[in-house]
C-alpha cells in the first residue's frame, strides 16, 4: 500500500465544492447530482430530452484533471495499485451496485443524506461497511 | 446556455474531488482501511470530504427548493422512493465490494479518465457495463412486475 497524508482542510475544501456543485445543479436543473445516475442515462432508452446536459456535466468532471494541469502545472496524484483484471471485476461491481442501489456516494453521500433521506442512510452505511471489509481482506487477510 | 452551464457545474464537482484527493484511489482505500488506526497510517480525509459536501448541501438544498422551479426547468426532481427495500441493500452491498477492491467510486474514476492512463479507461469501460447491466435488469423486473400486477 501506498501511504497518503490526511489533509483535513484540502478534504473540506474539496468536499464543499463538491457540495456547491450539487446545490447548483439543483438550482439550474432541479436534478440530483449522482454521477451513477446522470452517467448511466447517458445511454437509452431515454427518458426525457436531457442528454445534452448530461454529457455536458459529465464532460466536465473528466476535464477536471485537465484543468488542474493548466493551473497547477501537473496532474493530480493518483496511484492506481490494482492490476487491469482486478479494474475489471471493480468497475463490473461498481457500475452494477450504485445503479442498482439507485445512487453511489454522490447521490447518497452527498445529495440523499443532506436530504436526510432514511434510504440514503442505510445505502451508506452498506457501502461502507462492504468497502471496509473488502480492504480489510485483501489488505490484512490474503 | 443551461447545457454550458452543466459543463461548469460538473467541472466544479471534478475539481472538487481533484481538491480533496479523491481522484487518488490510495486515499480513499487508505481511509476505509480501518484497521490502519492503531499504526497510525489510517487516512480520515473521506470523512471530512463527505462532511464538507454534506453541509453545503445541506444548506443549500434547503434555500434553492424554496424557490418554485428550477432556473432552466418547470419542477425539481427529487426521488420520491421511501421503501428499504431488498435494492437499497443488495445495490450499495455490491458497489461497495468494488470500491473497496480499487478505490474508485464512478465520480473518481469519471475525473481518472481525464488523465487518460490504460487503468481509469478499463476500470470506466467496466463500470459502464455493469451499469447499463442493472438498468436493464431493474427495467425487466419492472416490467413483469406491472405485468403480473404485484
Amino acid at each position: 500500500m501506498v501511504e497518503t497524508e490526511f489533509a483535513p482542510l484540502a478534504a473540506l475544501a474539496g468536499g464543499a465544492l463538491i457540495g456547491v456543485a450539487s446545490v447548483l445543479l439543483m438550482a439550474v436543473k432541479g436534478r440530483i447530482a449522482g454521477i451513477s445516475g446522470i452517467t448511466v442515462r447517458l445511454f437509452p432508452p431515454y427518458s426525457d430530452g436531457d442528454l445534452a446536459g448530461r454529457a455536458a456535466f459529465v464532460l466536465g468532471v473528466i476535464a477536471a484533471p485537465l484543468i488542474w494541469l493548466l493551473v497547477t502545472g501537473a496532474l493530480p496524484v493518483q496511484t492506481i495499485e490494482a492490476g487491469l483484471g482486478l479494474l475489471l471485476i471493480a468497475g463490473l461491481l461498481v457500475g452494477f451496485g450504485s445503479v442498482w442501489g439507485n445512487g453511489c456516494t454522490s447521490g447518497h453521500g452527498v445529495c440523499g443524506m443532506s436530504r436526510l433521506s432514511a434510504r440514503s442512510f442505510v445505502a451508506v452505511a452498506t457501502f461502507m461497511t462492504t468497502a471496509a471489509i473488502t480492504v480489510y481482506v485483501t489488505r490484512h487477510l490474503v | 446556455m443551461a447545457v454550458l452551464i452543466q459543463f461548469a457545474i460538473g467541472l466544479i464537482f471534478g475539481v472538487g474531488l481533484v481538491v480533496a484527493g479523491m481522484s487518488d484511489p490510495a486515499k480513499v482505500l487508505n481511509f476505509l482501511d480501518f484497521a490502519a488506526i492503531p499504526a497510525r497510517t489510517w487516512d480520515a480525509s473521506l470523512a471530512f470530504v463527505l462532511g464538507g459536501a454534506v453541509a453545503v448541501t445541506a444548506i443549500g438544498f434547503r434555500l434553492v427548493l424554496r424557490r418554485g422551479q428550477p432556473v432552466f426547468g418547470t419542477a425539481f426532481h427529487l426521488p420520491n422512493a421511501r421503501a428499504i427495500d431488498a435494492r437499497i441493500i443488495t445495490g450499495p452491498a455490491i458497489f461497495g465490494i468494488g470500491w473497496g477492491l480499487a478505490g474508485f467510486c464512478p465520480g473518481p474514476a469519471l475525473t481518472a479518465l481525464g488523465a487518460g492512463t490504460l487503468p481509469a479507461i478499463t476500470f470506466v469501460a467496466s463500470m459502464l457495463v455493469g451499469m447499463i447491466a442493472a438498468r436493464w435488469l431493474a427495467e425487466r423486473q419492472t416490467t413483469a412486475a406491472s405485468l403480473t400486477g404485484a
